[in-house]
């Protein structure tokens, strides 16, 4: 029989007789397209209660798959593959396998929160989002992501220092994955900004250097923070049967 | 409304003391040719920005709750903040803290071992330099104050992410006739507007331009770049005013990134709204800090007779 909704199907869940007689009827091609039976039998049945004791997707069960996430999506709009919606009820169903298939474009969540505006279950969709990217990171399903080497450097600078110096975080992210400080399109805005500002300009990334923005007595709320982030940590990695003392403890 | 704000607590957050110092220029520029007093939040810390919250969210509640500590030490019941980074996470502490035990439990936690006293939700109210503006003095004020109209200027107003979004942090929003709306806000017009520009109809207010991924998903965050760009010029618009330090750097760097990337050249120019006002007050470009944005507007805003 002819499916029509191809599109809804994966290519590799498609099978397509070229030449294929039945009871002496030709019904190759076209008219003998069938999807792919299958049985899932290996359910993790513990994937929902993990992710969902991360920060972010407390609320993961409240969901009625509305659909009103995906259809809000920023990343959606540019990716189709983005599909929070979908990530929810595999993750509700145990469907790991199904979700690993979209492990490394999870992390590229915006955090516009237009998921967490439409949602009419209070499901807070973009939390469930970080704490899937969480969950593939600690599984070591995925490698450290853009974004959360991002996070860890921006948030490091604030645990130790009490504030943000913008040119050091652009810098130090830069040497950690790899990419130059003489990309075409950073050069053009440097140097527009010298041309008319020249003196000013040098001075605040000469000084950026020499004298980086703190908090003064930022000492003990530092300790405080460090002390707290170890705790979470090393509760995270047991919540999902991991070894408390990798990871720098 | 006008009488509210006229003294606030300022915290203007890191990136005005980064990227954005036209923006916290323009912001101090502007409230001092409208006569409002504004005390700078003494040894402020970073609010985490959208980084904190995905290594902890309690972490970024505390940071917040910190810096409301202070403005009420100082004496305040009002603090303002002109970034959508700072002023969201200010709103969201404040509810976690009412809301959410554990925030609370988290707080009071590091607050005692920090050292100082621990904030209690309802003290201080945060508001965004749109609000300090539209009601403290607002548009009739603004009105009798324009020795600069910026008539002749058409205007897109991008509002951004964090300024509406989730609803439940801004109980104050949506509820009716002076009140800012979450899904389409209009605050900003309404002051620009009263300043003499020009608005133009722009469906993209409240859309996303990927700041939380500027540099870590560069590409994604210049295809959402280019779609706002590009649909405010098909809007017709000559300036995208903003008020909020990440959208606005975004806008500009990945404006330039669409066209050597992509090779796709836009020429709207990006201004902050406390710049376009400061503007239409008659300060100088200068005085707003026009030249240190990385968007260069002085041809436009010579053109339009307003340099």
């Amino acid at each position: 029989m002819p499916i029509h909704e191809k599109s809804l199907i994966r290519p590799e869940n498609l099978i397509e007789q070229e030449e294929l007689v039945i009871d002496g009827i030709d019904v190759s091609g076209h008219w003998s397209t069938f999807i792919k039976p299958r049985a899932v039998t290996d359910y993790n049945e513990t994937m929902q209660d993990e992710i969902e004791a991360l920060a972010g997707a407390e609320n993961i069960n409240r969901c009625w798959q509305c659909g009103s996430c995906t259809n809000a999506c920023t990343v959606n709009a540019l990716n189709p593959d983005f599909n929070p919606r979908y990530w929810i009820y595999l993750i509700r169903l145990g469907m790991e396998e199904e979700l690993l298939i979209d492990k490394d474009i999870i992390w590229q969540c915006v955090s516009c929160n237009k998921c967490t505006y439409a949602c009419p279950r209070d499901v807070n969709p973009e939390g469930v989002m970080k704490a899937t990217a969480h969950w593939l990171e600690l599984k070591g399903h995925t490698e450290k992501k853009p974004s959360m080497i991002f996070d860890e450097e921006f948030s490091q600078q604030i645990f130790d220092t009490g504030k943000i110096e913008d040119g050091l975080v652009l810098r130090k992210f830069f040497a950690k994955t790899g990419q130059k400080l003489t990309q075409s399109w950073l050069v053009t805005m440097v140097v527009g900004l010298i041309r008319r500002l020249p003196i000013t300009m040098l001075t605040r990334m000469g000084l950026s250097i020499v004298f980086r923005p703190r908090t003064r007595g930022w000492g003990k709320a530092r300790d405080a923070i460090n002390e707290y982030v170890h705790e979470k940590e090393a509760e995270n990695r047991k919540n999902l049967g991991l070894d408390t003392t990798e990871n720098g403890q | 409304m006008s009488g509210k704000y006229k003294e606030v607590a300022y915290y203007p957050g890191c990136a005005l003391e980064g990227t954005a110092q036209s923006y916290d220029r323009s912001t101090k520029a502007l409230g001092k040719a409208l006569g409002l007093k504004t005390v700078e939040l003494d040894n402020w810390n970073c609010c985490g920005a959208m980084e904190v919250k995905n290594i902890d969210p309690k972490i970024q509640t505390y940071l917040s709750a910190r810096n409301l500590s202070i403005a009420e030490d100082m004496g305040f019941d009002t603090v303002m903040a002109p970034c959508n980074g700072c002023y969201h996470n200010l709103k969201k502490a404040e509810y976690d803290l009412e809301n959410d035990t554990s925030s609370k439990e988290v707080n009071e936690r590091l607050s005692s071992k920090a050292g100082h006293k621990t904030y209690e939700p309802g003290k201080v109210e945060t508001i965004h330099a749109l609000d300090w503006i539209k009601q403290s003095v607002g548009e009739e004020g603004l009105k009798e104050k324009v020795k600069n109209s910026l008539e002749g200027l058409k205007i897109a107003n991008y509002y951004g992410c964090m300024y509406t979004r989730p609803r439940h942090i801004f109980p104050e929003k949506d509820k009716g006739e002076g009140s800012e709306s979450t899904l389409k806000p209009h605050f900003m017009d309404d002051l620009l507007e009263a300043a003499g520009a020009e608005n133009v109809e722009y469906p993209l207010k409240t859309a996303c331009c990927g700041g939380a991924h500027a540099l870590s998903d560069s590409d994604t965050s210049t295809r959402l770049v280019l779609n706002l760009i590009e649909t405010a010029e098909a809007c017709g618009a000559d300036v995208i005013a903003t008020e909020c330090p990440t959208c606005h750097t975004g806008l500009e760097m990945h404006q330039i990134r669409a066209e050597k990337v992509l090779g796709r050249k836009t020429n709207v120019k990006i201004l902050y709204f406390t710049q376009l006002l400061g503007l239409a007050m008659g300060l100088s470009p200068k005085a707003v800090g026009v030249h240190e944005n990385f968007s260069d507007a002085m041809p436009l805003l010579k053109e339009k007779g307003l340099a």
